[in-house]
């Protein structure tokens, strides 16, 4: 990484694992086909499961209900299209990947602090007789808010209606139990925890019906055709063992982002932080800056030296208003002038104090001259 | 390909700032085209601390009807490769919404009202100079630059305006609107290069884009067919009429005024007359007037089109501090191609304006600009008005 850069962006991506990089070092170079019938893809094929288990012991899963995918756009593809229900739920601030894979979806509003409200979620899943697929993230992206997906999976289940999370920013922040959950199926994805691009799962309860969006020589038990992604796969499990292994990890990163929020919130009393009274990942800050667009603040961040963002970003870098905090109906400013910084296990108090003097001074410059 | 490279002496430019360029940040306004492109390696090759930023104004996907067309199109990524071949960080800010308000649907109605208008003034009056300009100084820039071939000279009465040194590239007519203000914020790197000097730059520096065509057409008017992008902006609202002779006689139908200019000649789709026309029997015909309460074209012999005074509104002084009572002889250009004529300019009050033309003109159009040069040095824009009416007043 550049080293003239703080990388407060972890919910975007994150950089790869020391642990990760030396795992994905050594099996670098092998011909890993574990479709193979020799002794190499026998290898590979004893890589694979192992990387399977590794993940499945960080969500208490059985780990043969994980299903390797490209990442989390293709795990939440794969659950919203693969079980062709005609009536999907959704909430009003998933991911782009969700609602773009289920664009005639009913969507479910949030509260003010971006909590999905339960009794309209219920109300709409009783009026179709539960006859439906019900999806809704974990944690959201840009404020980290936590649903109640417990909550949400009982009511579910009252009308027999079937459940799907997009747990990507959860994982490896929060402890996610899939056996307890009551889920059908959850998506993850391997770089937000500090393994490579590329992978990600979607882990499918015993019993759901998918139909593959990929055929072929049927590989993961012929619901995602294709020689399997062996290295992503390897640095997916490593990382999540990482994860698994470092339960402290979370709590010191959390106690970072108290310490931002608070030294932020005595230089600038009237500072508003997002969601913050609610149940959120203990990584994130959503932070509105009066009178500078999220836009203005992102570069003038990066021109400081400090890589955060904005919302989700565009393929083609622009920022867009976020429908995440405009669903939350709190306000034209905090649609327009949020900015979302995340944490990681790299961050440092250095780093904040930083952050912190550099947010003063894009407010003090931009709302001095007017 | 052409060999010929003017020789480039000092390619170091000086931006004008009393710190050294490495404390001086600027904004160059990006597009992806070669001039903008030259604009910010320049900068950048005379070391100041250079932001590229590139606005995307609209869904190019959208415009060209093309499914799946990604959302930047290609001029995005050019500018984004420029960037990065020259070591500058560089943005891409969605303007969209601001550039349909304050552009696009402006563009559409002024069609409507039988006007023919120009949006980039419109593009670099709001969006550029006021919304990227608000933006550069958010960002702590001391000045935005932009590729355009106008000069800006500190002057004993403050900045001003002048044309670029390279006659055929020139773009004053189009930045009249620019304010004082705006002016001194700006700056305008390319304005004492020709094109062929620009394109020399862009070669020496290696740039990507160094053999990238000029844009020809309207930005969000792909092909040059701007009928198209008013029918779609405004669907119902292109209505069919009569085109009548100014001496009373109807001569035929037309699907929408939107598709006539003021002056217009060919195309008028009165084949009768045309026929009439190449065996000499009647004067070719011209679009006099657009009447779009009663939807009609008007039309006549070119005598008809002449007009010896223009009204404007909205205008931008730039000029030396004179009383508003004050007639003051100008230079005016009436629209983007023609040579600057002589005229007398009268200013009454709300910014509005009569310009008296020492030689009557033919087919002066509402909604082009007026642009004011100065009658004693030629190169000096005073600024400029919307036209919003002409007249003739002596008939002989």
């Amino acid at each position: 990484m550049d080293n003239a850069s703080i990388y407060l962006d972890y919910n975007a991506t994150t950089p790869l694992r020391a642990e990760v990089k030396a795992e994905l070092l050594d099996a670098l170079g092998e011909p890993n086909n574990p479709s193979s019938i020799h002794s190499l893809g026998r290898s590979a094929r004893r890589r694979l499961e192992k990387s399977r288990r590794q993940i499945a012991t960080l969500i208490n899963s059985p780990p043969e209900n994980i299903i390797f995918t490209s990442g989390g756009t293709e795990a939440n593809n794969l659950a919203l299209k693969g079980g062709q229900y005609t009536d999907i739920i959704v909430s009003s601030v998933e991911h782009e990947a969700v609602l773009a894979a289920a664009v005639n979806a009913k969507k479910i509003s949030v509260d003010k602090n971006g909590i999905v409200i339960l009794s309209e979620l219920e109300n709409v899943i009783a009026d179709i007789n539960g006859d439906c697929f019900v999806s809704i993230m974990w944690a959201n992206n840009e404020t980290g808010v936590i649903q109640p997906i417990k909550e949400i999976v009982e009511i579910a289940s009252k009308y027999g209606a079937r459940v799907h999370s997009d747990a990507v920013q959860a994982l490896g922040k929060i402890p996610i139990n899939f056996r307890e959950s009551g889920l059908s199926m959850m998506s993850i994805s391997a770089h937000k925890i500090g393994g490579p691009t590329g992978i990600g799962a979607l882990v499918v309860a015993d019993g759901v019906e998918l139909k593959p969006a990929l055929v072929g020589g049927g590989q993961e038990k012929g619901r995602r055709s294709g020689t399997e992604n062996i290295l992503g796969a390897i640095g997916f499990g490593k990382a999540a063992e990482v994860v698994a292994q470092n339960p402290a990890e979370n709590k010191r990163v959390k106690n970072l982002r108290d310490l931002f929020e608070t030294k932020l919130s005595r230089c600038f009393p009237k500072v508003n932080i997002l969601s913050r009274n609610v149940p959120r990942l203990g990584n994130t800050s959503a932070i509105v800056m009066p009178g500078v667009l999220a836009e203005t603040q992102v570069m003038g961040f990066d021109l400081e030296g400090i890589c955060l963002s904005a919302g989700a970003a565009c393929s083609s870098g622009k920022v867009k208003r976020s429908h995440v905090v405009e669903a939350m109906k709190i306000g034209d400013e905090p649609a327009t002038n949020t900015i979302r910084v995340s944490l990681g296990w790299d961050s440092t108090e250095i780093e904040i104090d930083f952050l912190v003097n550099s947010w003063l001074k894009i407010y003090n410059r931009a709302n001095k001259k007017i | 390909m052409s060999t010929y490279v003017p020789c480039i002496m000092d390619s170091r430019i000086d931006l004008g700032f009393e710190g050294p360029p490495s404390k001086t940040r600027v904004v160059v306004a990006m597009s992806g085209g070669v001039d903008s492109s030259v604009t910010a390696a320049l900068a950048a090759e005379a070391g100041y601390d250079v932001i590229g930023i590139t606005l995307q104004l609209y869904d190019h996907g959208e415009t060209l009807r093309k499914k799946g067309a990604c959302c930047a199109g290609v001029d995005i990524h050019d500018a984004r490769n420029v960037a990065d071949q020259i070591g500058i960080p560089h943005y891409v800010l969605d303007y969209e919404s601001l550039f349909r308000n304050a552009v696009i649907d402006d563009f559409a109605d002024s069609y409507l009202r039988g006007e023919t208008p120009i949006p980039c003034v419109r593009c670099n009056q709001t969006v550029k100079f006021q919304d990227l300009l608000k933006t550069a100084k958010d960002l702590g820039a001391d000045a935005l630059c932009t590729g355009h071939y106008v000069k800006r000279i500190v002057g004993d009465q403050g900045t001003e305006l002048h044309c670029g040194e390279d006659p055929i590239k020139d773009q004053s007519y189009f930045l009249f609107a620019t304010t004082r203000e705006q002016l001194d914020y700006l700056r305008f790197p390319l304005g004492h290069l020709s094109k062929d000097e620009t394109r020399a730059h862009a070669a020496r520096l290696k740039l990507n884009v160094a053999e990238k065509a000029d844009s020809q057409d309207i930005c969000f008017v792909p092909g040059g067919r701007y009928s198209d992008v008013v029918k779609r902006l405004r669907p119902g609202a292109i209505d069919p009429g009569k085109i009548i002779h100014i001496d009373g006689s109807i001569l035929g139908d037309h699907d929408g005024i939107i598709n006539f200019t003021i002056g217009q000649r060919k195309g008028l789709g009165i084949g009768g007359r045309v026929a009439a026309e190449a065996i000499g029997g009647s004067p070719p015909l011209y679009v006099l007037e657009l009447d779009p309460a009663q939807k009609t074209v008007i039309v006549g012999p070119k005598s008809a089109l002449a007009r010896d005074t223009v009204i404007v509104n909205q205008i931008n002084w730039i000029g030396p501090d004179t009383p508003l009572t004050a007639s003051i002889d100008v230079l005016v250009k009436l629209r983007s191609t023609q040579e600057p004529v002589h005229g007398t300019l009268d200013r009454g009050d709300n910014d509005e304006g009569r310009i008296i033309l020492q030689q009557k003109q033919f087919g002066i159009s509402s909604g082009q600009a007026a642009v004011f040069y100065s009658a004693e040095d030629k190169s000096r824009v005073l600024g400029g008005g919307w036209i919003v009416g002409t007249e003739l007043t002596h008939k002989m």
